[in-house]
């Protein structure tokens, strides 16, 4: 009892497999292109061999392997059996799709569970449980859009999006051109830059202080990004206008959060400082802006995110015939639907990679802080 | 006194920038205007005049204050031209995916902190998800929900929703995480149940964080209800206002409801911090 308890999934699993076996077939007589027997029957038992195997005398390790191969072999032949079926797929189909998702999860429980003494493994099963997690979202949309024949112009498959992606790279790499390299990287550096600068500023001028701080912590709040229809008007529909709207946005989270990173220097450490005679200029340089950083890391984070969405949304106000917002705004008009997710996918990617590079410029400049240094 | 002085004396730099820039700003317009009317203006006249243009470049602050006004106080609430109208049709989305957003935070929240596997899959990608600029889809789930019939306040709520849950999420593991080892290993000696250690001690502890992250969550949430307005068509709401503001070049209106909007969203974050401050001391927390 405990052992089905403890793989209730594959429990689940065999039990969707049995009535699906019973409600053959597949898909729809009017299918034109029904799986031949065989593959249906190997779907079938690569479904029974992972949820028997949840209770079989064997080791996590090995078991999490075979549910790996179980459930992904089953969902890769059941998507691919799907190719000219469309919306044609019946119950015991959705229903070996539900026990192969199933075996997923099994799997991914057991490799949570692992804890492994090597650190590459360690880092491998951190990236591979995610992954299983991104890729299962994948096949389940895959999955429903072309096996209950969802729209087109509500919902794509992942395939087709894939597909238009690699059809249209000239097109996107003109919009990323436009949008990322020129409002985006431009107005991130002056508008982060100018925070900076007034943070400075403010921290040596108390008076300044006090009376910034309260009011960019309430602009923070704001939603500055309704400025952007105004700035299309003043500066133009070119990229001027987009790198104005992100220098605003990103203007204000970083001269908060420095301004709180340069008091989070100790006293202590401060009092050092004084003892040895250093001026103004020395204490910043050497002492606070170092302990000021993973302040000011967190708000280039925070400001690689909003420059995107800056610049992104800027251009629904109006543009030249280029640019991820204008392309976005445009497609959605002529409902081509899987253009739109294409560049969504792009701005996705984009998002990450962005922030991935700040933040291990992060890991480089404050190797020294705790949360870096692992403790 | 000390904290009042100085805040009031920027707002007044900046309100004294602001009219020097309409000026600035408006003034070729204006010269161009009297030019055609075949007027020649002193100075002085000149700084009159730019700042009681119609379709101002850069409206100075007094003209988006009576504008203002007479779109708020003299207007009837129900009429189409009142900003508090709109203001309503906004704060009414806003509030639905707040509500939503804050819920399925903490319910992600919940199940993140007792599922290690959830734990492991799930947080790479909701950290990811934020690295996305997710305002980009606003339109497309507009549009795509339009098709199937689902419009006015779903849509809009739904891209609130997304943009508040992931603040609430993050608040509230490292809320539901916050209790010391110490406490938890009181609660093992009592022989506390998961549910019991949850309750009494995990939720409890969590409530700080829970606020902190709401008065984000709130702020991002209206962010959305506007955005997810701009591609509706200018029915109603803010950001339809500024949408037809910027087809018109109405520049005063927009100003007057970005100022609106900002009213809004003072509002907001301030009431949740009200309600904070309540609930922490009904729970006998200590000022920080």
């Amino acid at each position: 009892m405990t052992a089905l308890l403890r793989s209730w999934q594959s429990a689940v699993a065999l039990l969707l497999t049995a009535i699906a076996l019973i409600k053959m077939p597949l898909f729809a007589e009017t299918a034109a292109n029904a799986p031949e027997t065989a593959t249906v029957s190997v779907i079938v038992l690569l479904a029974v061999a992972g949820s028997v195997a949840a209770f079989l005398p064997i080791g996590r390790a090995v078991l999490a392997f075979v549910l790996l191969i179980a459930a992904h072999a089953g969902a890769w032949l059941l998507l691919s059996s799907l190719s000219g079926n469309e919306a044609q797929a019946r119950a015991p189909f959705f229903l070996l799709v539900a026990a192969n998702w199933l075996l997923a999860w099994a799997c991914v429980t057991h490799l949570s569970a692992l804890s492994p003494r090597s650190r590459p493994v360690a880092t491998f099963l951190r990236l591979l449980i995610p992954a299983i997690f991104g890729a299962w979202i994948l096949i389940i949309w895959e999955a429903a859009t072309r096996g209950f024949g969802i729209p087109f112009i509500l919902l794509p498959p992942p395939s087709a999006i894939g597909a238009r992606i690699a059809s249209s790279l000239p097109t996107l790499a003109a919009d990323v051109q436009q949008t990322i390299f020129k409002a985006v990287l431009f107005g991130y550096v002056v508008g982060s830059g100018a925070g900076f600068a007034v943070a400075i500023l403010a921290d040596r001028v108390d008076f300044l202080r006090r009376g910034l701080l309260p009011i960019g912590n309430f602009v923070s709040a704001l939603p500055i990004i309704g400025i952007a229809p105004i700035m299309v008007i003043w500066f133009g529909f070119d990229w001027h206008s987009k790198a104005a709207v992100v220098i605003i946005m990103t203007f204000f989270p970083m001269l908060v959060n420095t301004v709180a990173g340069l008091g989070a220097a100790g006293h202590m450490e401060r009092d050092l400082m004084r003892t040895y005679a250093s001026d103004y200029w020395q204490t910043l340089f050497k002492l606070r802006l170092p302990a000021a950083m993973p302040f000011i890391f967190n708000a280039l984070k925070i400001n690689s995110t909003l420059a995107l969405i800056g610049a992104i949304v800027a251009e629904f106000f109006g543009t030249p015939i280029v640019g991820m917002g204008f392309r976005i705004s445009t497609e959605i008009g002529r409902l081509n639907l899987d253009m739109v997710w294409a560049e969504i996918a792009v701005a996705a990617l984009a998002g990450s990679v962005f922030y991935g590079v700040i933040a291990l410029a992060e890991r480089a400049t404050t190797f020294w802080h705790p949360s870096v240094r692992g403790g | 006194m000390r904290r009042i002085v100085p805040v009031l004396t920027v707002v007044a730099v900046i309100v004294a920038i602001w009219y020097v820039a309409a000026v600035f700003m408006n003034a070729p317009v204006q010269r161009d205007m009297d030019k055609r009317a075949g007027v020649t203006s002193t100075t002085w006249e000149l700084v009159e005049k730019t700042m009681s243009q119609a379709k101002p470049t850069l409206p100075a602050p007094h003209q988006i204050a009576v504008n203002f006004y007479e779109n708020t106080v003299k207007r009837k609430l129900t009429s189409k031209r009142s900003l508090v109208y709109h203001s309503w049709v906004t704060l009414a989305s806003t509030l639905a995916g707040f509500g939503f957003g804050t819920v399925l935070g903490i319910a992600i929240a919940v199940g993140i902190v007792h599922l290690k596997s959830l734990e492991r899959s799930l947080m790479p990608w909701i950290i990811a998800s934020q690295t996305v600029p997710i305002l980009a889809i606003a339109p497309m789930v507009i549009v795509v929900l339009g098709a199937i019939n689902i419009t006015g306040l779903v849509p809009k709520a739904l891209i609130s929703t997304y943009l508040s849950f992931f603040p609430v999420t993050v608040g509230m593991v490292k809320g539901l995480r916050s209790p010391e080892a110490m406490h938890l290993d009181l609660m093992r000696t009592y022989n506390a149940s998961i549910g019991q250690t949850f309750w009494k001690l995990r939720v409890p502890a969590s409530v700080p964080y829970l606020f902190t992250s709401m008065k984000i969550g709130i702020a991002a949430s209206l962010v959305g209800a506007i955005v997810g307005e701009l591609p509706t068509g200018a029915v109603a709401g803010i950001g339809a206002k500024l949408l037809a503001g910027s087809y018109y070049s109405q520049t005063i209106d927009m100003w007057a409801a970005l100022f609106a909007g900002s009213v809004l969203a003072a509002l907001l974050v301030f009431s949740v911090d009200i309600v904070s401050r309540v609930v922490n001391r009904l729970m006998g927390g200590r000022p920080a």
